[in-house]
């Protein structure tokens, strides 16, 4: 008998009363029905020794209890079957138990035993089943065993197992708590759990427990923010959550300078000069001011905890999990330099695809983060724009959004959407437009008059709630500039005999009564009518009625005495004690009587007072004081159980906290065995290692916390570093080796430290394997992560470039008072053609202490000629610029062609060198970069099967005869991409092997840089207009403010030489005083092929805004490269 | 944030009203707590108006609404909302997943299973197996053939081995798989999203695609995806199988697939890019002030289309409620217009370039009734087979790890999403 079969019968027999509960199947034998003996058949079944016979009653048992049918009477037949060997049975049995335990405490004690020696089982899952059971059951008594089961199952050696230990802690807690303080020590231990299984788990039984004990994270800190991408779904919200709160408590505000500007010089504060003002302004400013300007004299760095986080949560942005995508949002904007916020804004918009619910949620935190950062959202305008089948609730949080992004440039726009709104058949939207309308009306007095005609023209609309709607908001509006709007307001005298909703009726007569002596014949008039209609009126009409008469009586007596007396007689006769108690009161104070008190000559000051034009303001405003993406932001109410956001630190607490140390053993290692490894990992590139990071940072911590141990091998790194300041492209793959080389040390350690520790058991095994996995992953995850760097955006590889640089020299001091350490392991070993930068990877390993100083010291007699500029750029940013974002030459990106696994140990990269291609000037140079990873030689390296498009042509790289092992080599190949971006395909072969390959250029690299004068440009411009000219506007990126950096960043992303700009600004000294106002950069190129000519501008204007001009013959070149240095320029 | 203490307590509530199905992780909470959710449901006049958080003396509902069901959480400290909403679609997709449909009446017809499904997808309010893999590991979902045999033979639909995917490290994909034929599908879906207004100009125009794969490979397959033009794509979100860090460098999607369908990456289209729209509406309603009547003349014509034929063209129209009846002529295909709902269909299949759909004819109003002021906006639905309307085209799928050769396909496919012209 199926499931189905058995619920259908039970519908049947629920439908009329007194019938029996189950149905008439074979199996129960034809019952009759009685209270009293009703699921007879159920427990008969259920003692049957058939497990057919058992799992149908337990099914049907179930199907009642889902409808939220009484079955506990059968609980003594169920609890029997607890060890039933039936693995369907035993899980509906526990499916029951946990459902009616609570009710039924000293029964369900008999199960207890069972779950018991399900907790010895060998099999961990049956060990984990049985721990998750037996915590569910809410009965007090067992409180000591699950105390004693979860102890035990967070020492198990299965991870799954500690996972299900970590589950059940909460559920002990909610039981008992009492337990607190044993749990918090579980919990600890969990804690320091390096498997991504349990990391989720035991943060969510941290959250729940003890969320205050804050401390406990510090050790685990970058663990769990390593491990954080491989976590499932569920517990990455909950861990990016709690890492919210963390960093808020631990870390400066990185604004903290903005918010300095902000507050100093109302907003309009530029980067130069600034310096004195602010000082002398701070001095009356609060204490609060103060620590801001010490901070801001002391520029603000990033510490690298804080960086590693933000670094780490960004690709989960394109989780497909709204939740983590929400939680990621959040995170940034509560702990990103307000420069990076910007990342999220797509991410979000993204999610307003997704179902409704999810919209609604998002469009709430959009509104509120739209107040605080509105520019962020603004190149998604569109995307809020409203459909007429948007549920309401969508349609007015669209609005909100659509209201909070309106500014100057894009008000006209919206204006025109909010029209066709205003036609809508929803007359909530209608209402909610109106509205929207008056409060751009409000925030942007250029259309302030525009809004109230078009609410003026709404006067006349049939519907009547429209009218009503654009009453109120007028009203708001005229109070701002009364007095040029007396027709407007004669206008709305009129509509009184029409308008019957009350709040607008009142709005008109109070805008009458306050502007009386604006409509001096109407006014009166007005009154006299309302007088007539007194009676009939809604309360706040009336009230609205007396002020008017009021208001009147105290500046036409004459005409008004008369009618003011007779509604206020009305007035105290009225069924409401508050239209009583204002008739008495006004009475008093305008009618002078001789017992009427002192006020009374006051009564026109009190009423005729100018008063303040209302504020419209947005619901949200304010509303990030809730964390974002919480419950509490939400209903903007704090829920049971909410955490506050802490407010940033002043001052940072000891960042050492997070130092991790290990043990010594693990860090000896021999450089064979690494080698070896690394050629047997096999491919994984998704994850990073569970801990590797962390790890290796540790043992760096350790030798830093003074061992006097004393190694050779030393010695080979610190030969590296004299290098350090060496750029070039080469320096990234050399990275990306040192990770890897990093990497295997860790595993190395790694595996020496699993294999120290006593014996292992059979069933440890698989957990073994299981924590070996991540590991294997680790490795081309890390190299992933350089290459990133690369292809992201240049301000993110600026930051990141940078903030290597300081890593490193950081890393050098510190080598450099210890000159000679005990860990030759973090010292690789690339001797074989590898020459420089040994320590970059330090990087993402980050166990330094924040830098003393943080200007990298200048190198280049280059940097320092625009040191200023940098250090401008330094006080507002949190990442230093170093020598190698500014030296051209490292701006090279290079891309990958053949990755080392899919080239079973060859590895090719490429880069456009931006040289002359000498065989073919009509060629674009690649470089490409050879690396044999593999323990064997590649021969005959050569080019075959060239595809391309039509027109492309490619002048081949002369085949490399030999490639030892762990060598490099580089080669150089033409290729004519006919001034399109289509990719050069072909195969790439070894003696053994052939892979297929693609070159994509970047439009960038499609041309080469000629040198032009201004007025050579202008004129060339001249005729490059029309269709061949394409203009946007752009919102500069805060980093990108000053003119160095954008010239290099233009220059980063086309390969197009400069213009000199007219001699005043060319020959700028190297130490600019304020900039000249508003400079334009220009910049030329031809295309390779063709030779037409490329002409990009850049024309700043005041707080970042630019225009870029690109003219060029080739349209598709020219729109693609608008986008790419848009691009550049902006991010 | 706060204590996680998540989801309590689940009722699935259908349409009408009815409760008929609860599900509690902690202690029981009455049912009675729906009726505050059932006194708003009964004030909203569309289901989807409904509030999805709503605030009770001690609780907070969560809700969803799919296929005409209620998914009603039951919440009662801080949490973040879109955990919840995002896992009860999960459960609705599960559901999905296992019945083929998410109504009531299947979801009653296999209430044993969806409370097995329920028991593992959450621990004591915390999520706990969510992915199709794993969950189908522990519990089958039920088949024709299995369900007889299951009566015959009294075996169970619960999987006797235990679920190992849960314990791996790529837990989407459970271990074992095995097929004789090795087959992976992609299909390419772009949705056209436009607003157009009167004048026929867009408004607002972008592209969403979903990339829906289909994997029946044996072993632990190493898949790697690219595309010809993969700067297409401007932003994107991935099953977790695929490698972002692989995507950010190379712009190829790597991943061991999940066993069976699921959706690897959902993209979107720069609005930079301009977007074709594959039709034109030309239309005009307009309604007289005198005589209660109005007129309806709709013509769809082709604009880019890339030389491929539009199906399955579908208009619909949500009249204003003074619009009694409608007395039209369609020169194509059927319409049917509903009195209750007001909502006009004109269901026209494939577009003819030579002899344009057409439907005109005039509109009845409600005498007395004003003359309704707003013209209703017009939703069109419509289908492109084997083109992507942004350009994009999978340039190869390469496997790795396992030596069969499997067989690939993929399909374009590029629709309409929401679509709508303002009149």
């Amino acid at each position: 008998m199926s499931a189905s079969s058995a619920f259908n019968d039970e519908k049947g027999g629920s439908s009329s009363v007194g019938e029996p509960e189950y149905g008439h199947d074979p199996a129960s034998g034809g019952i009759f029905s009685s209270d009293y003996k009703r699921h007879d058949d159920l427990k008969e079944m259920l003692d049957s020794n058939k497990d057919s016979l058992k799992l149908e009653a337990m099914k049907r048992i179930v199907a009642m209890v889902a409808r939220g049918k009484n079955a506990s009477d059968l609980f003594p037949a169920v609890v029997k079957n607890v060890a039933c060997k039936n693995i369907e049975v035993k899980k509906l049995v526990y499916v029951y138990l946990v459902r009616y335990a609570e009710e039924q405490q000293d029964l369900a004690l008999l199960s207890i035993s069972t779950f018991q020696r399900g907790l010895k089982d060998p099999n961990q899952l049956i060990r984990a089943s049985a721990l998750r059971v037996l915590s569910s059951i809410r009965v007090t008594i067992i409180v000591p065993i699950m105390m004693l089961a979860i102890k035990e199952a967070a020492s198990d050696m299965s991870p799954y197992v500690r996972k299900t230990a970590a589950h059940a802690i909460p559920k002990l807690y909610s039981l008992d708590p009492e337990q607190k303080d044993q749990l918090i020590e579980v919990i600890e231990k969990l804690l320091a759990d390096k498997t991504t299984l349990v990391a989720g788990s035991v943060v969510m039984a941290f959250e729940e427990v003890c969320p205050e004990r804050i401390d406990l994270i510090h050790k685990n800190y970058r663990k769990l923010c390593n491990l954080l991408i491989d976590v499932e779904e569920w517990g990455q919200v909950v861990i990016i959550n709690m890492l919210t709160r963390y960093a808020r408590t631990q870390f400066l505000n990185p604004n903290i300078n903005e918010s300095l500007l902000e507050e100093g010089g109302g907003g309009e504060k530029t980067f130069y000069g600034s310096e004195e003002e602010t000082d002398e302004d701070d001095e009356d400013k609060d204490k609060k001011a103060e620590v801001a300007t010490m901070a801001k004299r002391k520029p603000y760095v990033m510490d690298p905890d804080h960086r590693l986080l933000l670094r780490n949560t960004k690709p989960l942005l394109q989780s497909r999990n709204a939740a983590v995508v929400m939680a990621v949002a959040q995170l940034y904007f509560h702990l990103a330099p307000k420069a990076e916020v910007g990342v999220i804004a797509k991410a979000l918009v993204r999610l307003l695809r997704s179902h409704s619910e999810v919209q609604y949620v998002v469009l709430q935190n959009v509104a509120t983060m739209t107040i605080k950062r509105r520019g962020m959202f603004e190149p998604y305008l569109k995307s809020f724009y409203i459909r007429s089948t948007d549920p309401t609730q969508i349609k007015v949080l669209k609005l909100e959004v659509l209201t909070n992004l309106a500014n100057e440039t894009n008000i006209s726009t919206i204006l025109r959407e909010f029209q066709t709104y205003i036609k809508s058949m929803d007359k909530d939207f209608v209402a909610a437009t109106i509205q929207a309308i008056g409060r751009c009306a409000t925030n942007i007095g250029e259309v302030r008059d525009t809004c109230l005609n078009g609410l003026v023209q709404l006067l006349s609309n049939r519907d009547e709630l429209v009218v009503a709607e654009s009453v109120v908001v007028i009203k708001k509006l005229l109070q701002m500039q009364p007095e040029k709007h007396s027709d407007i307001i004669k206008h709305m005298a009129k509509l009184i005999d029409n308008i019957q909703v009350p709040m607008a009726r009142a709005s008109i007569l109070w805008l009458i009564g306050e502007y009386c002596e604006h409509v001096p014949k109407i006014s009166p008039d007005v009154l006299r009518k309302m007088a007539k209609s007194f009676t009939n009126e809604e309360d706040i009409v009336k009230l609205q009625i007396i002020n008017l008469a009021a208001k009147l009586y105290l500046t036409n007596s004459k005409q008004t005495k008369l009618l003011t007396q007779y509604v206020l007689n009305l007035a105290k006769y009225d069924q409401n004690y508050d239209i009583r108690d204002r008739a008495r009161f006004i009475r008093q104070l305008i009618v002078p009587t001789e017992k009427s008190g002192a006020l009374s000559k006051y009564a026109k000051k009190l009423f005729l007072a100018l008063k303040p034009a209302p504020v419209l303001e947005s619901p949200f405003k304010d509303r990030d004081h809730f964390q974002l993406g919480s419950l509490s932001h939400l209903l903007n109410a704090k829920a049971g159980g909410y955490q506050e956001l802490p407010d940033w630190p002043e001052a940072a607490p000891d960042p050492s906290v997070r130092n991790v140390e290990v043990p010594e053993w693990t860090k000896c290692s021999s450089r064979e065995k690494r080698k070896e490894k690394k050629v047997e990992k096999p491919f994984y590139s998704d994850s990073e290692g569970e801990s590797g990071p962390t790890e290796s940072a540790d043992s760096e911590s350790d030798s830093a916390n003074g061992s006097e141990s004393v190694s050779g091998s030393e010695a080979s790194g610190s030969g590296s570093e004299s290098e350090e300041s060496e750029e070039g492209s080469e320096s990234e793959e050399e990275e990306e080796e040192d990770e890897e080389d990093e990497e295997k040390d860790k595993k190395k350690k790694k595996k020496e430290l699993k294999k120290k520790p006593v014996q292992e058991s059979e069933s440890e095994q698989s957990s073994e394997e299981e924590e070996r996995k991540p590991e294997r992953k680790s490795k081309p995850r890390k190299s992933d992560s350089e290459t990133e760097s690369d292809d992201e955006e240049e301000s993110e590889s600026e930051s990141s470039q940078s903030e290597s640089d300081e890593s490193e020299s950081e890393a050098e001091v510190k080598k450099k008072k210890k000159a000679a350490q005990s860990k030759p392991p973090a010292k690789p070993v690339k001797t074989d053609g590898k020459k420089e930068k040994k320590e970059m990877s330090l990087l993402d390993l980050d166990d330094f202490e924040p830098a003393p100083s943080p200007q990298v010291t200048p190198v280049n007699s280059f940097l320092s000629s625009s040191l200023v500029t940098d250090l401008e750029g330094l006080s507002l940013s949190d990442s230093v610029l170093s020598p190698a974002t500014i030296a051209p030459s490292s701006a090279l990106k290079s891309y990958e062609l053949l990755h080392r696994i899919t080239g079973e140990g060859l590895s090719v990269e490429y880069c456009f060198s931006r040289q002359p291609f000498s065989p073919d000037a009509n060629m674009v140079a690649v470089q490409i970069q050879f690396t044999n990873n593999a323990t064997s030689d590649t021969k005959n390296l050569h080019m075959e099967d060239v595809k391309l498009q039509s027109g492309m042509r490619v002048k081949e790289f002369p085949e490399i005869e030999l490639l030892p092992a762990g060598e490099t080599t580089t080669a150089v190949m033409g290729i004519d991409f006919c001034d399109s971006t289509q990719a050069a395909n072909f195969q790439l072969c070894t003696h053994t092997r052939k892979f297929f390959v693609s070159i994509q250029p970047p439009v960038g690299e499609l041309m080469r840089p000629i040198f032009l004068t201004e007025n050579e440009f202008k004129k060339e411009q001249g005729q490059l207009m029309g269709m061949n000219e394409i203009t946007e506007r752009l919102t500069l990126d805060v980093k990108c403010r000053n003119e160095h950096t954008i010239v290099q960043r233009v220059t980063t992303a086309a390969n197009l030489s400069r213009v000199p700009c007219g001699s005043d600004k060319e020959c700028s000294p190297p130490v600019p005083p304020p900039p000249p106002d508003h400079p334009v950069h220009r910049f030329a190129g031809r295309t390779v092929t063709s030779s037409s000519l490329v002409l990009v501008t850049v024309a700043t204007k005041a707080e970042g805004a630019a225009q870029l001009t690109v003219n060029c013959e080739k349209m598709v070149i020219g729109t693609m490269l608008v986008k790419d240095i848009l691009q550049a320029l902006t991010q | 944030m706060g204590p996680t203490e998540m989801i309590h307590s689940l009722f699935l509530i259908n349409h009408t009203g009815d409760i008929f199905l609860e599900k509690h992780w902690k202690s029981v909470i009455s049912r009675s707590v729906c009726d505050y959710f059932l006194e708003v449901k009964e004030k909203a006049v569309e289901p989807e108006n409904v509030p999805p958080v709503l605030q009770t003396p001690h609780h907070y509902l969560i809700s969803i609404y799919r296929d005409k069901l209620f998914f009603l959480s039951v919440i009662q400290t801080e949490v973040p909302p879109l955990f919840v909403i995002e896992f009860l679609h999960r459960v609705a997709d599960t559901f999905q997943d296992y019945f083929g449909e998410c109504s009531e009446s299947i979801i009653k017809d296999n209430v044993v299973t969806v409370y097995e499904l329920l028991e593992e997808m959450l621990d004591n309010g915390f999520p706990l197996a969510t992915e199709s893999n794993v969950l189908k590991e522990m519990i089958k979902p039920p088949t024709i053939l299995r369900s007889v045999v299951n009566t015959l033979t009294g075996s169970s639909n619960v999987g006797d081995k235990l679920p190992t995917g849960q314990l791996s490290n790529i837990p989407w994909r459970r271990a074992g798989v095995k097929y004789t034929n090795n087959e992976a599908y992609f299909d390419v879906i772009e949705e056209i999203d436009a607003i157009l207004d009167k004048s026929g100009m867009t408004v607002f125009a972008e592209i969403q695609g979903v990339i829906e794969a289909c994997t029946r490979l044996s072993g632990m397959p190493d898949l790697t995806l690219s595309f010809m033009n993969p700067r297409l794509l401007d932003d994107v979100s991935f099953h977790p199988c695929v490698r972002f860090k692989r995507w950010e460098a190379e712009r190829v999607l790597s991943f061991i697939p999940p066993d069976g369908n699921f959706t690897l990456m959902t993209y979107h289209v720069s609005a930079q890019n301009l977007v074709a729209i594959p039709v034109y509406v030309k239309q005009n309603i307009s309604f007289f002030e005198t005589g209660s009547c109005g007129r309806l003349d709709i013509t769809i014509g082709p604009k880019q289309t890339m030389g491929k034929m539009v199906e399955g063209l579908m208009v619909t129209v949500h009249m204003p409620k003074a619009v009694l009846s409608v007395n039209l002529t369609a020169s194509q295909g059927n319409y049917t217009y509903d009195l209750a709902t007001k909502v006009l269909v004109w269901d026209i299949g494939k577009l003819n370039p030579q002899k344009l759909p057409n439907l005109r004819g005039t509109l009845s109003v409600q005498s007395g009734a004003p003359t309704p002021e707003e013209n209703p906006a017009l939703d069109i639905k419509m289908k492109i087979q084997q083109l992507a309307i942004s350009g994009l085209k999978v340039n190869r799928l390469d496997m790795y790890g396992e030596k069969y050769k499997p067989f690939k396909g993929v399909k374009y496919m590029t629709k309409a999403g929401k679509f709508q012209v303002r009149t």
